[in-house]
């Protein structure tokens, strides 16, 4: 009854809005009228009587208004009166309001950026059923690898998962009747879908009774992108033969759109068995110690925990270094996500996002203080408006909220500015491919989570910046205001404006300082020796065996194309070599010294990169020879094994450079190798690593079908590699290569510090201009508000210098304190930087003096036109004026 | 003027409920019925009446519509809808309950302590 009577009066009041407006006038002119019958008496005419009746019934806008409310139903209306208000009001100031809300959108789609790439690579789960109990196994000693009977005993003797998965990722040439291409691949075991519940799109997939011992199972099933990009979504090409490396295998079917494996960036063009990879990359499925199986997932059982999983993985662990110490160190496990290939990956993203998530989060905030400062000093310069409302009957409540929905108005129109920029840098970021050459997406598309914490993010700092300026509306005393004007100076007290003012300014200043350390640490790690020279280097990277060749093919294919290439005009020198410092892989191996006889891993003297090279790769690469002798064609499988080492090599075995020279050494298998030179020291895994023991074998002494050509060369790469392309075509048409210079492939080493970098310089921008903005603020409104006192000392004889040191002296003041803050915590904040970023040091004067000058920059930048302001102060007009 | 009691908060929708129980009024007569059943000792602020009026108007306790005055003049009339009865029995009840409390407290003398 109640409520059916009060959604009624709503109701009437929403529909009938006019109508509900006159009918309440009409009751209380109808009051005044019956009250003036009352007052009307010989003596008082009816117009007086009238007017007597009105005064005693006081303000009638009130009333109304009380009434209004009284009504109910006034949230939604007041709030549209604001809105419409607010938005006036706005208008009338659009510099002010572009100002405040650009801060807001850049602030908030920084935000709005950083999480999303947070949500992408972090938070968002794997597309695949129950991710939150899939774990990947990783040696703690080690990585995340295993060899494939090391994962068979896992499989079969572990109580706690589900079912163990593994998988490799490899290149492998894909010929489907035209030109072959190099793809990638993932060699996964039979039992990977059925251990990840995915069901096939199209067709089946295989598994774990399909395999029946090696390249049983010539199966293959396409990634849906993969099948979309190379055969249009062919529905025919289930039951096709294509060949991989040669070898003919059965398209059976295509995965689901959204599985693209359990690698976060990774996107594989197919999945082959496991069992099939002699076939594709020539492992020897039965060796223990050859650890190539790239991860090996599963499930947990429900009610296994990972302690007990562990526990459970510790002890097989413990059984194979006492069955097979020849093959196994110490074996202990952890259980890691799977995603960004454990903590390799996933610790560093994840520190990185988190400080950039702080840095971000910091922005805003000094946005948000701007902004409270900005609407303060408005609603100090509206004091006169707020006190003539206030002594006009308003209610001190309408006027915040006035405030505050310009406050919230700014802030989500900020919000969806900065939402609307953020969401085209996201999709960028999300269509680009780092790297040519890798299959390598970010996905880090906006989805609810982002839409909801930035709208969350807006209602948050409209709310924050909206109260800065309450106090002062609650001390508005009307009377006060109307009659002595605003007040001219607040006191010497510090004000939490200020406050506010030299946190921002501390916050711009760490940010400048940490951008400028990773600018110059990645600047100084370009011009790092790298134990090569990149420049005018081209380098074409294939493998043999995506043509077919093996064995005793390959040694003179190889020689074929270093020497074809060399003849190609303009190229100085070609060299090969299995693997490039500073490329996808550094491959390691255990290496003894000559008197060890017992070499289980636990002897191994150190565990350095190796590369195989031809005897012209030295010269190609620019490694300069220290001693000794490079290799020849004659260092081959008939003559003695010899190696070429670096300097820290001949320091871990040999304990010296001189005693290196002519000593021997031993592999694995017990191969005994002669150093017959030394060549520099360089970088091979990754630019921030410490220096680390390198050797080079003779390629024809240790063959490899995995094939990088460096071409050294003064001319255009973009003609040279078409004549590579030509000239190795000339040689063998199904051989798939990629050519690209030696720069662009380390970038995938500095992409990194270069993203990083990039961040820290994007954020540091934005939070200079915030300083700019707020450092002008401030002194916008203190030459304001004391113009009437500026123009008394200029009509008083004052110098300019004093003037401005009245008007900004405390504006520069702040800065300075703001500034030295800030320069202290951002060198503070280095060492974390240096985590990232190579060489990220403070101790440089370059930046010292650089953040230095750029914060005295960035406030003269702001103080400029405070200053013009006060200088051209007329004493004469501002007398009169007042 | 002066020796009127201020209203105790809350009274206001109480004097205005009984004011109308005794028959429809408008607006000005609720005032001036008020003064008379309180012998002019509650006097009423006009600006005060309408947002109390309307609210319970809101609130379903009182019915509106429009009439015409004795003074001939168009006045919109107030009267209890069942729930306002209800309400006005129970607020009474109320307010005696708490009227005797009060009177009872404050005659307390030193020895029946």
């Amino acid at each position: 009854m109640k409520s059916l009577a009060y959604v009624r009066s709503l109701a009437a009041k929403f529909f009938h809005r006019s109508e509900v407006a006159q009918d309440m006038d009409e009751e209380l002119r109808s009051h005044i009228q019956h009250r003036a019958d009352d007052l009307q008496r010989p003596g008082i005419s009816r117009a007086e009587a009238e007017r007597r009746a009105r005064i005693e019934f006081g303000g009638q806008e009130r009333i109304a208004e009380e009434c209004h409310e009284a009504l109910g139903g006034n949230f939604i209306e007041t709030a549209i009166q604001d809105v419409r208000l607010s938005i006036r009001v706005l208008r009338k100031s659009p510099g002010f309001t572009a100002a405040a809300v650009l801060t807001l959108a850049l602030a908030i789609g920084a935000n709005a950026v950083v999480f999303s790439i947070m949500n992408g690579f972090i938070l968002r789960p794997l597309n695949v059923p129950h991710a939150e109990s899939l774990y990947g196994l990783w040696r703690i000693q080690d990585d995340m690898s295993e060899s494939y009977p090391d994962y068979i005993d896992l499989r079969d003797h572990n109580h706690s998962f589900e079912a163990l998965a593994a998988y490799n990722i490899t290149q492998a040439g894909l010929d489907t009747g035209e030109n072959p291409i190099s793809s990638w691949i993932e060699e996964a075991s039979g039992n990977y879908f059925d251990a990840l519940g995915i069901e096939p799109y199209l067709g089946r997939f295989f598994h774990a009774s399909d395999e029946h011992g090696p390249d049983s199972a010539p199966y293959m099933v396409l990634t849906y992108a993969f099948w979309h990009a190379h055969f249009r979504e062919d529905r025919t090409v289930l039951g096709r033969v294509v060949e991989v490396n040669k070898h003919p295998f059965t398209i059976i079917g295509i995965a689901p759109p959204e599985f693209h494996g359990t690698l976060l960036f990774f996107h594989p063009d197919f999945f082959v068995p496991l069992i099939d990879q002699g076939q594709i990359d020539g492992n020897d499925l039965n060796a223990r110690g050859s650890r190539w199986i790239f991860m090996t997932i599963g499930h947990l059982k429900a009610g296994v925990s990972k302690a007990e999983a562990i526990a459970d993985l510790n002890s097989i662990g413990a059984y194979l270094k006492k069955t097979y110490p020849k093959d196994e160190a110490q074996v202990t496990f952890e259980l890691a996500r799977p995603s960004l290939y454990g903590d390799y990956l996933g610790r560093p993203v994840r520190e990185f996002l988190t400080g950039l998530m702080l840095l971000s989060g910091l922005i805003l905030l000094a946005a948000c203080a701007n902004l409270g400062s900005l609407f303060a000093a408005r609603a100090a310069d509206r004091s006169r408006e707020v006190a003539l409302r206030l002594a006009l009957g308003s209610s001190r409540k309408r006027i915040l909220r006035g405030l505050f929905t310009e406050a919230l108005l700014v802030s989500l129109v900020g919000g969806a500015v900065g939402l609307w920029g953020s969401v085209f840098v996201l999709q960028g970021m999300s269509a680009w491919q780092p790297f040519p050459r890798w299959p390598v997406h970010l996905s880090v598309n906006p989805d609810a989570h982002v839409y909801g914490m930035a709208l969350l993010l807006a209602l948050a700092s409209g709310f924050l910046f909206g109260a800065v300026p309450v106090r002062q509306v609650l001390a508005t005393n009307p009377y006060q205001v109307v009659k002595v004007g605003t007040p001219g100076r607040m006191g010497r007290r510090i004000t939490a404006r200020e406050v506010l003012l030299v946190v921002q300014i501390a916050i711009c200043a760490v940010l400048v300082t940490s951008s400028m350390v990773a600018v110059r640490g990645l600047a100084r790690s370009l011009h790092n020796n790298f134990g090569f020279d990149p420049q005018n280097t081209l380098l074409v990277d294939t493998d043999l065996r995506m043509a077919g060749y093996s064995g005793d093919r390959v040694p003179p294919m190889q020689k074929r194309m270093v020497d074809a290439l060399g003849t190609i005009p303009g190229v100085e020198s070609v060299g090969l070599s299995d693997q490039i410092p500073l490329g996808d892989t550094a491959p390691q191996t255990n290496v003894f010294t000559d008197n060890t006889s017992d070499l289980r891993p636990s002897n191994a003297a150190a565990n350095p990169v190796m590369f195989k090279i031809s005897p012209e790769y030295f010269h190609a690469a620019r490694t300069i020879l220290l001693s000794g002798r490079n290799f020849t064609s004659h260092d081959d499988k008939n003559s003695p094994r010899v190696a070429v080492v670096t300097p820290p090599f001949a320091k871990k075995i040999f304990g010296s450079v001189t005693n290196a020279m002519g000593g021997s050494y031993k592999m694995p298998d017990g191969t005994r190798i002669q150093v017959v030179g030394i060549v520099e020291d360089g970088k091979y895994g990754s630019l921030t690593e410490d220096p680390q023991p390198a050797m080079f074998l003779p390629v024809l002494q240790w063959p490899s079908t995995s094939t990088y050509l460096v071409v050294r060369s003064g001319r255009d790469p973009q003609q040279l590699a078409a004549a590579i392309r030509t000239t190795l075509r000339q040689l063998d048409a199904g051989l798939p290569v990629f050519i690209q210079t030696r720069s662009k492939e380390l970038e995938f080493i500095l992409f990194g510090p270069r993203m990083a970098t990039l961040a820290l310089g994007v954020l540091g921008g934005m939070g200079a201009m915030l300083a700019v903005t707020g450092i002008f603020g401030m002194a916008a409104y203190s030459v304001s508000k004391r113009l009437r006192e500026l123009g008394l000392r200029v009509a008083l004889g004052a110098q300019r210098k004093e003037l401005l040191q009245t008007a900004l002296g405390r504006a520069v003041k702040l800065l300075a304190l703001g500034s030295t803050a800030g320069l202290l915590l951002g060198i503070l904040a280095t060492p974390v930087l240096a985590f990232i970023v190579n060489q990220a040091t403070p101790h440089d004067p370059l930046i010292l003096v650089g953040v230095v000058l750029s914060m005295a920059l960035l406030g003269l930048l702001a103080a400029w036109i405070p200053a013009r302001r006060a200088l051209s102060v007329d004493p004469m007009r501002l007398l009169r004026e007042e | 003027m002066t020796d009127q009691a201020q209203l105790l908060p809350g009274t206001l929708d109480l004097l205005i409920l009984k004011a109308v129980s005794l028959g429809p009024l408008h607006g000005y007569g609720v005032l001036l019925r008020i003064g008379q059943i309180s012998e002019q000792a509650l006097l009423i602020e006009q600006g005060a009446l309408y947002p109390a009026l309307f609210r319970l108007v809101r609130q379903g306790l009182l019915k509106a519509s429009w009439g015409v005055s004795e003074n001939n003049r168009r006045a919109k009339f107030y009267e209890l809808t069942a729930a306002g009865r209800k309400r006005f029995r129970e607020e009474t009840e109320g307010w005696n309950r708490v009227a005797t409390a009060m009177a009872a407290a404050l005659a307390a003398e030193p020895e029946e302590v």
